[in-house]
């Protein structure tokens, strides 16, 4: 065996690429994914609303007529249209993801997809008949 | 129907230069001929000098990964048909360091994947007088699907969050440990947890779900991560809630 290695004349000099910033306007699938992480922020702010809600009845009458004049106003109505689309995208991505993280086996065999996100938007639209039969008998 | 087709082929000399260039190549278009085959002719009849992987022409042995109009495919099984009428751009996987030309470096996926421990893992090895491991059809089943992986690498090139952070197990790594942890003849799901469930293995993934999109073998590696999360955070539950219980 020889005692000194000749080694190539060009070691190889890796070329890396940097990722962008903007990699997720690439394409849009990525997108999807950041609109997707974004609509926690609107999540967060519903719950938010939620509790301005609570406490404003909690407070009285005069809280809560004050909270409602607020809600109506210009920007927080769209505010609140563009959350509730952010929310409704968050719902319907997260649900339909539902069965990549929760693979259910019957007799051996992997429910179909659809199966395992079903009882989701069944549970969701049961709530949600709920509420409007509420808010309509008041 | 078209008789040729422009390749722009990324080439990347680090004798000559510092950062990749493309170079075009017209090919005869046939039908029949995938991506690969565009490529072997460049070899062979224009230009000797282009560097890429390939071996089966199958789908089998995951070399040819390449990105193909900016989507990792393998270049074996991308017929030039669908890139009618052309150009169709070629380039090394997107987040691996260049060799040169369409050659990545990817000692850090077999380093990730040899960490993960990809075999079957036994507390003691059971004498050979009492015969071999049995499993059911049913056992098979459950990590059939991650055994499919053929480490082509196409779900790395495809996985933001590694490229953002080189430190992420990254997905296949992931769908093959699961493929040990769900096999009725392995016990070393534990040894497997201290590297999964650090915070550079399963949860780093913010399951953005391309890497299950561009999988050539529908391996579901965004699948096995969630699966091992909920793993994961039951373990973690049943030591904290149970100390003394041996890992």
């Amino acid at each position: 065996m020889k005692k000194s290695v000749a080694y190539t004349e060009y070691h190889p000099k890796w070329y890396r690429t940097r990722v962008s910033t903007y990699w997720w306007s690439r394409r849009w699938t990525y997108l999807k994914f950041i609109l997707r992480e974004l609509s926690s922020i609107f999540v967060a702010y519903f719950v938010l609303l939620l509790l301005l809600h609570l406490s404003a009845l909690w407070k009285g009458e005069a809280s809560y007529v004050a909270l409602q004049a607020w809600l109506r106003t210009p920007s927080v109505i769209v505010l609140n249209g563009v959350s509730f689309l952010f929310v409704l995208f968050h719902t319907i991505t997260w649900f339909n993801l539902a069965p990549k993280a929760l693979p259910v086996r019957l007799g051996g065999k992997r429910v179909p997809d659809a199966l395992v996100a079903a009882p989701n938007y069944l549970a969701w639209l049961a709530l949600s008949a709920g509420i409007v039969w509420l808010v309509a008998r008041g | 129907m078209a008789e040729t087709i422009v390749l722009e082929v990324a080439r990347y000399r680090p004798e000559q230069e510092t950062e990749p260039t493309f170079q075009s190549f017209e090919v005869p278009f046939r039908k029949d001929w995938v991506v690969l085959d565009a490529l072997n002719y460049i070899k062979d009849s224009l230009d000797g000098t282009l560097s890429f992987r390939w071996s089966c022409r199958m789908g089998v042995c995951g070399s040819c990964g390449m990105m193909v109009n900016s989507e990792p495919k393998l270049t074996c099984a991308t017929f030039l048909s669908h890139y009618l009428p052309g150009p169709v751009r070629v380039e090394p996987l997107q987040n691996f360091p260049v060799v040169r030309d369409l050659v990545i470096e990817m000692t850090d996926f077999m380093l990730k994947l040899q960490s993960v421990k990809p075999w079957i893992l036994r507390g003691a090895e059971k004498p050979l007088s009492e015969g071999e491991f049995l499993q059911t059809p049913e056992q098979l089943e459950t990590y059939k699907q991650f055994s499919l992986c053929i480490n082509c690498l196409l779900c790395y090139a495809a996985c933001p969050v590694y490229g953002l952070d080189p430190h992420f197990i990254g997905p296949a790594a992931v769908a093959l440990a699961q493929r040990y942890n769900m096999d009725s003849r392995d016990q070393g799901a534990k040894q497997r947890l201290e590297i999964l469930s650090q915070h550079e293995g399963i949860w780093g993934c913010t399951f953005v779900g391309e890497c299950t999109r561009v999988c050539p073998k529908s391996v579901d590696p965004a699948g096995a991560i969630q699966q091992y999360k909920l793993t994961a955070a039951k373990e973690w539950f049943k030591s904290f809630l149970m100390p003394w219980s041996a890992r």
